[in-house]
This record gives C-alpha cells, structure tokens and sequence, in this order.
C-alpha cells in the first residue's frame, strides 16, 4: 500500500527519520497491522463465504448424485444431460426473452417517472420521492409480489372493479402478465433510481441550449437527455435484466408456475429431485449470461463518443 | 409554437403518471394491512367487517414466534457484522492505493448482483460440505455476504464528505493511526454506521432465497411466508405481511432520516 507523504501517518513516511533503524520497522509492521485489520477482515469473509461457494459450484457440477448422495468425480453427464434437454432449453429462452423484455418495458415505463423527479421537482421534495423508492426496494418484495394476488385474482379487486363499471373481468393471474407485474413491482425502484444518477445530471445549459434553438421538448428529451443519460440508463435496464434473469417469486406465484424460467428449474432441481450437479450446471449457465450481458452492457454504456457508429 | 395550456396538460399528464408508479408500487403495501385488518377468508371488495382475527392467529401461531426470533437474532448480527466489515471495506477504498484493488472492490461489491437463488444452491452446497449448513450461523454466514456491500456504499458515501487533511492533521499532532481513527474518522461516520446498521438489518430480514436454501429447520420470517404459500394460504400472510412491512420501512427509514440528518451537520462535527 503507498500514498503520498503527506497524507501518511508519521509512521509510513519514509525519509531521513529511517536512519533510526529498528523502531522505524516496528513502526512500519504496526501500519501494516493498521492496514490490514481493517482491510483483510472483510476480504477474508468474501473469499471463504462467496468466491469459494461459487467455484465449488463448478466443481460440484461434475460431481455424481448416486442414490440420493452427492459423492465426487469428474463426470460431466450431468452437462450433457442438462444441454440434452429441451425443457432446459425452453426455459432459457424464456427467461432470457422475459429479462430482456423487462429491461425495455421497465425502462421505458420508469423514465418519465426519473424525468418529473429530476427536472420538475424541487430538491426538499425529490429527496422525500427518492426516500419513497429506496424503502420498496429494501421492504420485502416476496410478500409484495405475493399480495398482488388479491388485485389480479379472477375474483380479485380489480375484476370487481371492472364488473362495478360494467366491463368484462379479465385473467391476469397466472398469466405471463402477472408476472410482469411482479417484475415491475421488482425493479421499477432501482430502475428510476439509476436513471435519475444519470438524467440529473445532465448538463442544464444543453437543454437550455436545445430550448433556445426552438428544440421541442419531446424532441429535447430523445436528442439532448436520453444521448447524455446513457450511463445511468444502461446500468437501471441492465440490473433490471440480472433481477429479472434470477428471479423465482414472480414467475412462481404470479405467472403459475407452469412455464418454468431458470430459477424455478433450480428450485426443482435441488428441492424436489436432489439433483445437486445438474442445478450447478443451471446456476453456472446463468452466471455465464449474466457476465456476458453486464460486460457487453458496460462496454456500451462507457464508450466514448469517438467510438459511435 | 405550443400554447402554454397544450405544455402544462403534458406536464399534468407526466405528474399523474409518477403519481399512479408511486400508487402502483405502495398498492400491494396498503393492500397487505387493509386486508390484515379484514375479516373476509378470502381479501376481495367489498370489503367485510373489521377482525383481528388473523393477529390473533398469528400470536397463537409457535412457528411463527420462533420465526421471528430466529429473524431478529440473524438481522442483529448480521448487520452488525455487516457494518464492521462494510467500514473496513470503505475505509480501504477511502484511504489506500494498492495493486489489485479493483479485484479486492469487486469482491466486496459483487455478491448482490449474483441471483440470490444461485447464491443460496452455491452455499448451501459449499456449507454442508464443511458441516455449517441448517443452523441460524449458516444464514448469519450467507447474509453478512449479501448485506457487506450496501453497508459499504453507505460508509463509502460519508467518507468521501470528510476533508482528508483531518486525519492528516491528527497523525501531525501526534495521534497513532487507531487514535486518528478512534477520535477523529469514528465520530465523523457514525451516523453512516448506524444508518448501514439499520439498512443491513433490513436486507437480512426480507431476504428470502439463500435463507429457504441454508436455514435447514431454523426457519426465518420470510422463509415461514413461503411455507404458507405452499400450503393452504390463509389471511394470516396478510397480517404477518403487514408486520413484515412495518419492521423493513421502519429500519430503511431510520437508515435515511440518521444518514440525512447528520450531512448538513457535516461542518460542526470536524471539530
């Protein structure tokens, strides 16, 4: 570790004072104990708890399940007989196309949400609407999600709604809809909150700018504010993607069940046929998307202009 | 060229528009208590009479006393644990250059944005394996994981406030390293360390998938909310729902009215 003389303490400065010898390397063991007890701690916890289990996954994704017990190997049946199935692959294409479908959709429904919050409200009552997104985020979504039942059941509130105006009733309830609105109810906070880093933040005098050269402000929003949010744009429609990508809740008790993503089919997996390797083989798959889409993300969000096709 | 009236129709549009997100995404919430509060087996309008009936259900319920007692001791020291290391995380981002730096961030950073449900097949697969699987320690485990970072991004955020000539200032006049951290760093973030200790309570109390995969027989809140939903579902999620709500919006917060309340205040406390 190194820094500048002048933001060392006394300790770490190097200099004439070395010339003193062996209590200047005592002092210099007791800033590397200062250092590290702060920084290694948490370093350590990472490594056993989180890296660890995760390679373990790939490891156990080799392993062999013999009646009922996980005992190791290095088999990769279980690789081929995940990519043998066609149910796997129905669901990965289905959990990719409902991820990415929510980016977009869950972008586009948050950004004239990110876009009242960042130019029309003033700063006392932006904090208190951005105090208002932070607790959903944080306040259990699994009970948020389930309790959207009672609106969406076909004897929900909605349907009575619609039957007190004389409309027909509709099925949302396990429906892929249903589980759109779990997504949204998911995502829709953590999405506006993204954008809004982004969008206010752009530099006032372009919009000014755009408005004194007649711009409109529809048109100002897609050529002045959209181009100079990129970042924050990219970033709330890829989180959105990852949450969506992982997520069992909805899709389980808002959408039915009966057309599994890749969460439900690790669930069933683990929970239902102790096929421990073959739900590695799942988990592995979709952190490899995962990376894969974040990184392509990010190389988009950060390109410089130069770059633009 | 617009009219006025045609410009203040679209900004009322845009208004109601936020008004209805907001709605939307409060509407599950209210809907929990409300229909906690109603007597109706099955919550649809209109609504029938006022019970509280479903609280009385609960209270009498033992699976899920022990829920929640099993949820305040793991939300307790994870976030405490939590806190200690999200400190020294941001501390070390705060203070030091060092080679490999961005991996030792990442590692501290990336947990959350793995899906919980591979978080949750990954340690429960890695803790049996070293006999740590299936008791309240195996949450506590996998929850200081989840909860570290979001401790850190709050620590990180007050620290970056705090003049780095103050530490300086302090080592010139004599004062060790642990002695400039004792009295002069501690004092100015521990409004965030407080703020990170509530937040990181939340996230252990409404995190629902690592703990379905690693509490074995210890079951938590959320953990207890799947069970009833796999079985016969009654109005009693609704009242504990409502509990479960009331105890995360009560710690998110606190968390933002303690971390709020002290920037401000930023210029009194580096005395």
């Amino acid at each position: 570790m190194h820094a500048t003389n002048a933001t060392l303490p006394p300790e770490e400065r190097t200099g004439p004072a070395d010339a003193a010898g062996a209590p200047v390397a005592r002092l210099f063991r007791s800033a590397r104990l200062y250092a590290g007890s702060l920084a290694l701690p948490v370093l350590i916890w990472q490594l056993v708890f989180f890296v660890a289990p995760l390679c373990f996954l790939v490891a156990m994704s080799f392993w062999v399940v013999q009646s009922y017990r996980l005992v190791p190997g290095f088999d990769a049946g279980s690789w081929a007989k995940v990519y043998g199935m066609s149910v796997f692959w129905d669901a990965y294409a289905r959990t990719f196309a409902m991820a990415a479908g929510a980016a977009v959709l869950i972008s586009v429904l948050a950004f004239p949400v990110t876009y009242v919050l960042a130019f029309r409200l003033s700063p006392a009552v932006r904090r208190l609407a951005m105090l208002m997104l932070v607790v959903p985020f944080f306040t259990s979504y699994l009970v948020r999600a389930y309790t959207w039942q009672v609106f969406l059941a076909d004897d929900g509130i909605v349907n009575a709604a619609l039957t007190a105006i004389g409309l027909p009733d509709l099925t949302m309830l396990n429906t892929v809809f249903g589980t759109f609105v779990g997504y949204v109810t998911l995502c829709l906070p953590l999405v506006i909150l993204l954008q809004l880093m982004s969008v206010a933040s752009v530099d006032r005098t372009l919009i000014e700018a755009a408005q004194n050269l007649r711009c409109s402000p529809m048109r100002t929003v897609f050529r002045v504010i959209i181009p100079a949010s990129r970042v924050g744009l990219t970033l709330g429609a890829t989180f959105c993607f990852i949450l969506v990508f992982g997520d069992f809740v909805s899709p389980t008790y808002l959408g039915g069940g009966n057309a599994p993503t890749l969460g439900i089919l690790i669930t069933d997996f683990t929970k239902a046929g102790n096929q421990w390797p073959r739900a590695a083989v799942v988990a592995i798959t979709m952190i490899a998307t995962l990376l894969t889409v974040a990184f392509l993300a990010v190389r988009f969000a950060y390109k410089t202009k130069g770059e633009r096709g | 060229m617009k009219t006025a009236s045609a410009v203040s129709i679209g900004g009322r549009a845009l208004g109601l528009y936020t008004a209805l997100a907001y709605a939307f995404l409060f509407a599950p919430i209210l809907a929990s208590f409300v229909f906690s509060l109603n007597s109706a087996r099955f919550p649809t309008l209109p609504l029938s009479g006022f019970s509280t009936e479903w609280y009385a259900a609960l209270w009498a319920d033992t699976a899920v006393w022990q829920a929640f007692g099993n949820s305040a001791r793991i939300a307790v020291v994870t976030g405490l644990l939590a806190t200690v290391f999200g400190f020294g995380a941001a501390y070390t981002d705060y203070r030091y250059n060092f080679f490999g730096k961005s991996a030792y961030l990442a590692i501290a950073l990336l947990p959350p944005t793995v899906p919980v449900i591979i978080l949750g097949l990954a340690m429960l697969s890695f803790l049996s394996r070293i006999a740590l699987s299936g008791q309240v320690i195996s949450v506590i485990i996998a929850h200081v994981v989840l909860a570290t970072p979001f401790a850190m991004a709050v620590i990180r955020l007050r620290l970056s406030q705090m003049d780095t000539a103050l530490e300086a200032a302090a080592w010139n006049l004599g004062a060790s390293p642990w002695q400039s951290l004792r009295y002069v760093v501690l004092p100015f973030v521990w409004p965030a360390l407080v703020s990170a200790l509530f937040l990181t309570m939340a996230v252990s109390f409404d995190e629902y998938a690592i703990a379905w995969f690693v509490s074995g027989l210890n079951e938590t809140v959320p953990v207890r909310i799947l069970s009833i939903l796999q079985g016969s579902v009654s109005p009693e999620i609704n009242a504990i729902g409502s509990i479960v709500f009331t105890t995360s919006i009560c710690l998110v917060v606190l968390a933002q009215v303690i971390y709020l309340r002290a920037a401000p205040a930023k210029a009194k406390e580096t005395n």
